[in-house]
Parts: structure tokens; sequence; C-alpha cells
């Protein structure tokens, strides 16, 4: 069988269609069926918000009406994007939500991460100014602790100088 | 226009450049989600909001350059026509996400091509960088350049817990997506590439078709990307990334050479009558099409076909897509028509080589 739109290609799909209670029958070609709009394509966000509402919904009913009563009151300040609203559409709706409905986030991050909740990636070099000075202090730290169990005093008397002269940085941006 | 001349406007001018194993890997892929800390995402934005950041790019960044990638165009995409957008998807220069937007959005395209930063997509600023073939780790560094360059002037949404802030929980983190483009007839042929899919699945890794999510892989060529964009660095998702695509290529050969030694003649059969379609047939679609197109680029690859340059499967993918089609013919086509110009434009193609 043809399709019935480009009488071209073979009709290798077959919807049935209802309009005002009247049934018609559609043959088409895949080309025909997505140009035609017969066929719908679930958007990107479809599966993760099936996922989000799993989550929501995976209580037992007492914590549910309490969570219900939650969501209605949760709103962002900055965008006003409700709790029930962002697992609806499952995106934010600005960066303040990520503060807004962080009791929520830590169990949809490890489902769509693999288990990981926090960040360990670059760091904006102007904003993150002080962060990236913490995490280097961090490193640091790390490092002494290795070099003092090495007994490499000498290298480790360095790393604890560059650790105070990185703190004393953070400190001054504070004052 | 002839045929060279808009084969020209056509194709990028990097994809012209071969890289580290372009036998295989067509091209590496850096993108990055950022957002400006003090508006709302795109999906929520008031359209006066989505207009300042526009135009506060356009401003800034318009007519820059950055570093050896060239100045930039700033091209608003509410002011192009539909065919016109869906060229710049079909050259992966924009996704089709920001192809549809109705509000004020925009994109700035160094003029190589190489870098794209798209504006008022899912997120703020989406920052894509191409390298051609296996370069994974110099396009990390050198988008790692570019996104400095602009956090110079933009706020950054960025939390220290959570990362790079995005609109869609899937991006939070590193906001990065590194991707592959792989051309992998042998393992495709010999039905390898469907065993081996789920277990690059399980290392967080996604393989998709040259079109993204839900796109089947056209002409063999597929794309490796990671899925996980939080707890883990972003040099050690490229690490993951090039371990996988490493492995990739290594049996992508070893089946090319199994395949040539078994059944050499079967194989130059294939590619011999893939190209007789190529250069003769009159009506093609583009199914058809991708898998000759894949067929004859394995033949340069392998030596069997030698008057034809490598790029032709590049090219004629991106040039025989509908989009690319109508703006050649300067009308809108039917599909039938559009199987009917496609055949003469590939036709055309190979007899510019002969």
């Amino acid at each position: 069988m043809e399709c019935q739109e480009c009488h071209q290609r073979p009709a290798t799909l077959h919807f049935t269609q209802v309009i005002n209670g009247d049934k018609t029958e559609v043959y088409v070609c895949e080309v025909c069926a997505k140009e035609k709009g017969y066929m719908t394509y679930p958007e990107e966000g479809y599966s993760l918000h099936h996922l989000l509402s799993g989550l929501f919904t995976s209580t037992n009913e007492n914590q549910q009406n309490t969570a219900r009563q939650q969501m209605s009151n949760l709103q962002c300040p900055q965008c006003e994007m409700t709790l029930s609203e962002f697992k609806r559409v499952g995106k934010f709706g600005c960066s303040q939500c990520y503060q807004t409905f962080e009791d929520y986030l830590d169990p949809i991050f490890r489902r769509v991460h693999s288990g990981n909740t926090t960040h360990h990636g670059k760091i904006p070099a102007r904003k993150g100014g002080d962060m990236r000075i913490r995490k280097q202090v961090d490193a640091y730290r790390d490092e002494l602790q290795r070099l003092i169990k090495n007994e490499a005093f000498e290298e480790a008397a360095t790393v604890r100088d560059k650790i105070k002269e990185l703190e004393k940085e953070i400190g001054g941006d504070e004052a | 226009m002839t045929l060279q001349q808009f084969m020209n406007e056509a194709i990028s001018p990097w994809m012209r450049e071969d890289g580290p194993d372009s036998d295989i890997v067509l091209s590496s892929r850096i993108r990055l989600a950022r957002n400006f800390s003090q508006y709302s995402f795109p999906i929520l934005a008031d359209e006066s909001d989505l207009e300042h950041i526009s135009s506060f790019i356009r401003e800034e960044y318009e007519h820059q350059s950055f570093q050896d990638y060239q100045e930039f165009s700033f091209i608003p995409i509410q002011k192009l026509s539909p065919v016109e957008r869906r060229v710049l998807v079909e050259k992966h220069l924009i996704s089709p996400h920001l192809a549809e937007q109705d509000h004020s959005s925009a994109v700035l395209i160094s003029k190589n091509e190489q870098v794209s930063i798209m504006v008022n997509e899912e997120d703020h600023l989406r920052l894509q960088l191409y390298y051609p073939g296996f370069q994974l780790t110099k396009a990390l560094e050198k988008v790692f350049e570019l996104d400095d360059w602009l956090e110079e002037k933009v706020n950054y949404a960025f939390d220290e817990k959570r990362g790079y802030l995005t609109g869609c929980p899937t991006n939070v983190g590193t906001g990065m997506r590194a991707s592959v483009m792989m051309h992998l007839p042998a393992l495709a042929w010999t039905q390898q590439i469907n065993r081996m899919i789920p277990a690059i699945n399980q290392l967080g890794l996604v393989v998709r078709g040259i079109y993204g999510e839900g796109s089947e892989a056209k002409g063999n060529v597929f794309q490796i990307s990671n899925q996980i964009t939080l707890g883990k660095s972003e040099e050690d998702i490229v690490e993951d990334l090039q371990s996988v695509a490493g492995q990739l290529i290594e049996q992508e050969r070893k089946a090319r050479n199994r395949i040539m030694e078994q059944s050499a003649k079967r194989l130059e059969d294939r590619i011999y009558r893939s190209y007789g379609i190529l250069a003769y047939s009159r009506i093609i679609e583009s199914k058809e099409a991708a898998s000759c197109l894949s067929d004859v680029r394995l033949g340069i690859d392998l030596g069997v076909i030698e008057n034809v340059s490598r790029s032709i499967l590049n090219e004629l993918m991106v040039l025989t897509q509908p989009g690319f089609l109508q703006q050649y013919a300067k009308k809108s086509l039917a599909p039938n028509e559009r199987d009917v110009l496609r055949a003469s434009l590939i036709r055309e193609r190979i007899q510019l080589e002969n």
C-alpha cells in the first residue's frame, strides 16, 4: 500500500483519527507522518518529568499529605515557580530555585547523575575567586597530611606557608 | 550559484581540515551551558529580560574575536526564515530547540564556524566548540578559555555545592556535554555496535544518531556523549569519553581489517554498488543516500575508491538535508521533489571530482 499523503513511498504506519466522532483510517509513510503531525515525539524533558513525578509520589499516604501541603506553599521568591510546577515541567525557573527547592533535590540529582549530588568541576574564575582559593587550600591540606605522614617536614613547612598565604587572601577579601 | 560555490558556503571551514583519527572520528565537540545569575531562565524570563541579555551579548561580543577563531557575527533567530533556521540546525551551529524559539534569541558564530554561542536557548548561553577528528582534550582546553573570556563580563549562576546552575536538572554541575561523532560502518555491519551500546551506557555515556536525542544513526554515524554532568570533573568526563571512543576506534579498525581479509570482493562490490547509486540515480531518499555515502566513505578510507575526497560524507550528509536542498532550489520542495534534487546534487558533486 502506498502512502496516502505523498503517494510515493510505501505506507509503513497506520493511524486511526477520530474527528467529531467520525473515525478515519490513515496509512502513511514515516516521513509524511512526521511532517503532517500524525506522530508527535516526546520532548527532551519528557522522561525526566515522569521521573520527577515518580519521586514525589513514592511516599506513603501520610507523608504524601504533608508533602502536598508543603508543595502548595513552596514558591521561588525570584521567579515565582512553585514546587508542583517544577515537578510538572521538570525544569528550574531561575538559579534561585535551586535554593528554594533544595530539600527535594538530592534524590533527583542522585537518580539523574548516577548517585552524585555535588559539583566537582570548574569554578568560575572571577565570581568563584574565594571558592577557588578554598578548594586550593583543601588540596594543600591533604598534601600537608601526606607529607607529615611521610615525615617530609621541610616540604610540609613550605606547603603550610602556602596555606597561610592563601588564607590571608580570603580573609583580606572578607574584611 | 554553482555547486562548488554553494558547497563552499555550506561546509564550515573547520570541517575541511583533517584531525587525528579522522578516518573514524568526524568531529569532537564540547558544549557548556551557562546562565546569568540575575535573570530567570529562558522558559520563565520576561521578553524584556531576554531582549536585554541578547543585546548585552551583541554589544559585548559581536565583531570581537576570540583567539584564533576570528570575529563573531551576531544572528538574531527571529529574523531568520524557517529554511534559514533549518540550515543552521543542519550545520549543527544551533540546536533544533533554538530554531523553534519565538522569543528573543540569537547565536554568535565565529567566522570559521568552529565556535558558536547560542543565546536564550534552554539556558541563557550555550557555548559550543568543534574540532575536526579526535581532539577532545584540545576542545576542552579551548572551551575553558572561551568560558573564562565570557565570564570576565557575565555574572554566571554558580553555586558551590551544585556548580553551574542550569534550566534542566540533567545539565547541572559542569553544564558540559562532550561528544564525538564517529563513522562506524564495520561495527554496524557486523552488528557489534548493538552489543557495545549497553556497555557504553553503563559507563554514563550515551550513543545516539547524529541529530541528537531520538534520531537514528543515519549513515552509520554515531554520536557518543556524556550523560552525567554532576559530581565528576570536566577532565574526568572527557577522559572517560576519550577512552571509550578510543576503544571504539580500535574495534572499528579491527572489524574493517577482518572484513577486508575475509570478504574483500564482497566489500568492494558493496562499495562500488553504492558509488554507482550515488553517481547515477535519479531519485534518492535521505536514508539510502546516507547509507551509500557511508559505504563510499569507507571505500575512500580503505583505498578502494581513490578519486573522491574524504570530506564527501560530511559534505553530502549536510547538503542533502531538507533545509539545504530547499535553500539550493530557492523554493520549498515536497518530499518527492527533494528526492529528485538530492539525487541530482549528489551526481553533480561526484562528477566534480572525476
